[in-house]
């Protein structure tokens, strides 16, 4: 609520002590009544939303391009004249990507994005509950390794990775790319469940304790129980981290009954040249699923990035 | 002084000995440690590889591995700093200047950081304010943020195109000349930058609003009570207290631009030449397209120590500030 100052000049504000009540009210009454006309407010308001409009509009309009290119012929995405809407609604373009083999794809990234949900979970829990509750030797280092591991180009790691997957015959399986995303999914993890435990307050622990649980039991019935929210954004990050992922799974998978999604479009990318309007209805139905999500979890992904102190 | 006797501690049963143990030191190790392992095995023990190929003529050809069951040796030599040399006066694979890489590589990630911060507080500070539609105006700004990055990438390739793109075509038809995006090194420099933009802005727009909310609404009554105007406050009460925020996403903002590739590989593929390749976008595609990997790791080298300084840097910067307000 903002504060309208009276242009009388700054005594009012202060009301002195010994000023009469009803002075008092008289000043709050004068400062709110004026609900009519003001030009100046209505001009600051206009802009606002002028510019918010405009700024929503940046970034749904691609979105919406995709969208409608995805319902016209060919022939269509190739022309030269100004056309937003398609002329027809090819749905069929639809059931020609759904018909492509893109239940496959949906199955194997249905099991990637699960299964690395679950082993990040299993392995992440513990590590970020210590790191926010226990000082121990090493700690700061592993704190800094994972701003480190941020750093790391691909380049560097991706050609001995290839070796190394060769090596332990994980190469065009889908449990290799598991195994790479829960990985690299680690660092920003652990880091946001840190975060997440340290908001709550470690009394509650400490009276956990006293009343005689372990510490598996002060885990398990009092500060998991609390983070709830915490721990399902760091299995939507997993989720979705490996349901977007390009770069892995391009390089580790070359058999189509292993391939994932965000692989699937580049079936549409012929020598020819690409079909849009394929390629649109594949990326609008790889995208739509994870966009619902993420806006449920947008506000906690944050929080847990900077330390829960975020009201959302 | 007589001597108080000091009773042995009673042996505690195993139970408790494994209690005692859990609500220790161990336990925290215990805890860290799969995370610790899994890090070591698949980045760490790769990132050491890597850094030891880059002394090394490591290729397609030479590197080693199995076809079908037979194991082929490696045989790759060690040429010492050869590759870095080569990178830094111009003689690697390929013939583009180290130079003209490293100036790319600081127009991009500076032109995407300021129009990150510019865009993504400006946003933030109008959704801060108390406006209908408050909730809807946010969900909508987040699409960006909501698509795979190539999906975003190799859409705005399609409406960059040329002849057929929808901002060339549009333009044409309101007889305006056509922006030549991936023929005109600046054009090509202003597509990857706007893309990138467009990708960057609802991160800081959620972060900076949720700092903007913890900002206690006493500091700004108070300023203005003061008699601070709109800039004064902005200045002095609002940047200060979004500072530990906007320094940590500032940060990482800055090492994840500077390992981006995916926007210029997909929009301009370096084009035209490789006027608007980074080091990153030029390492992943050049020397590991053409399967040279020691030039490869040495380019992920250099880049590594560049962030390395700039991260030890920044938080000396950002250490002193704070040390001094």
């Amino acid at each position: 609520m903002e504060i309208d100052i009276p242009q009388t000049g700054g005594a009012p504000s202060i009301v002195q002590p010994d000023a009469p009540a009803a002075a008092k009210t008289a000043a709050s009454i004068a400062a709110r009544a004026p609900r009519g006309f003001r030009p100046k407010e209505l001009l600051a308001g206009v802009l606002t939303h002028g510019a918010l409009i405009i700024a929503a509009l940046i970034a749904a309009v691609p979105l919406l391009l995709i969208f409608f290119t995805s319902l016209k012929t060919e022939t269509e995405t190739f022309s030269t004249t100004i056309s937003i809407l398609p002329k027809v609604w090819h749905w069929d373009n639809y059931s020609y990507v759904l018909h492509d083999n893109f239940l496959t794809y949906l199955r194997n990234s249905i099991y990637v994005a699960l299964l690395t949900m679950a082993i990040a979970l299993c392995i992440t829990l513990p590590a970020g509950y210590a790191l926010s509750r226990f000082e121990f030797l090493g700690k700061q280092g592993v704190l800094l390794s994972f701003l480190v591991t941020q750093m790391f180009p691909a380049p560097l790691l991706l050609v001995p990775l290839y070796l190394l997957y060769v090596n332990f015959h994980l190469l065009n399986n889908v449990n290799g790319l598991v195994i790479a995303y829960a990985t690299t999914a680690l660092p920003f993890s652990v880091w946001m469940l840190k975060n997440f435990f340290d908001s709550i307050p470690k009394e509650l622990d400490q009276a956990g304790l006293v009343d005689g649980l372990n510490v598996w039991g002060v885990f398990y019935r009092i500060v998991a129980p609390l983070t709830i929210p915490g721990i399902a954004v760091v299995a939507f990050y997993n989720f979705m981290n490996s349901w977007n992922e390009f770069m892995f799974a391009n390089l580790f998978i070359s058999s189509s009954d292993q391939q994932t999604l965000p692989i699937s479009l580049h079936n549409y990318d012929f020598a020819t040249g690409v079909h849009w309007p394929w390629l649109c209805a594949d990326a609008i139905l790889i995208t739509l699923p994870v966009m619902f999500f993420f806006f449920w979890a947008q506000r906690y992904l944050i929080a847990g990035l900077t330390g829960g102190s975020v009201k959302g | 002084m007589a001597k108080v006797a000091i009773p042995p501690p009673p042996a505690l049963p195993w139970n408790a000995r494994v209690g005692r143990f859990l609500n220790g030191k161990a336990f925290a190790y215990l805890c860290i440690a799969p995370v610790v392992i899994a890090m070591s095995v698949l980045i760490f023990y790769p990132m050491i590889q890597g850094i030891l190929y880059s002394f090394t003529n490591a290729n397609d050809s030479n590197i080693g591995g199995h076809i079908g069951p037979n194991i082929i040796p490696a045989t790759y030599k060690n040429v010492g700093i050869q590759n870095y040399i080569d990178i830094l006066t111009n003689k690697a694979s390929g013939s583009v200047q180290f130079a003209g890489l490293l100036m790319q590589t600081l127009i991009w990630v500076v032109g995407c950081v300021v129009f990150h911060v510019i865009f993504g507080v400006g946003l933030a500070m109008l959704l801060n304010r108390n406006i209908r539609f408050r909730g809807a105006y946010r969900a909508v700004m987040m699409i960006p943020w909501a698509m795979p990055q190539y999906v975003a990438a190799l859409a705005w390739s399609f409406f960059l195109n040329q002849n057929y793109g929808i901002i060339n075509v549009g333009l044409t038809s309101l007889h305006l000349a056509a922006v030549p995006w991936t023929t005109d090194p600046n054009w090509a420099r202003f597509a990857v930058i706007m893309v990138n933009t467009w990708l960057g802005v609802p991160f800081y727009v959620v972060t900076v609003l949720g700092g903007l909310q913890s900002i206690p609404a006493e500091l700004n009554e108070a300023a203005a009570i003061d008699g601070a105007n709109w800039w004064q406050r902005f200045r002095n009460v609002t940047l200060p207290m979004l500072r530990p925020i906007l320094g940590l996403v500032m940060l990482l903002d800055t090492i994840w631009t500077f390992n981006l590739f995916a926007v210029i590989y997909f929009i301009t593929g370096g084009a035209p030449g490789h006027a608007s390749d980074t080091i990153i976008s030029y390492a992943y595609e050049n020397p590991i397209t053409t399967h040279n990997y020691g030039i490869g790791a040495a380019y992920g080298m250099i880049i590594l120590f560049i962030l390395m300084i700039f991260t030890i840097g920044y938080s000396r910067a950002v250490r002193v500030s704070q040390g001094v307000n």
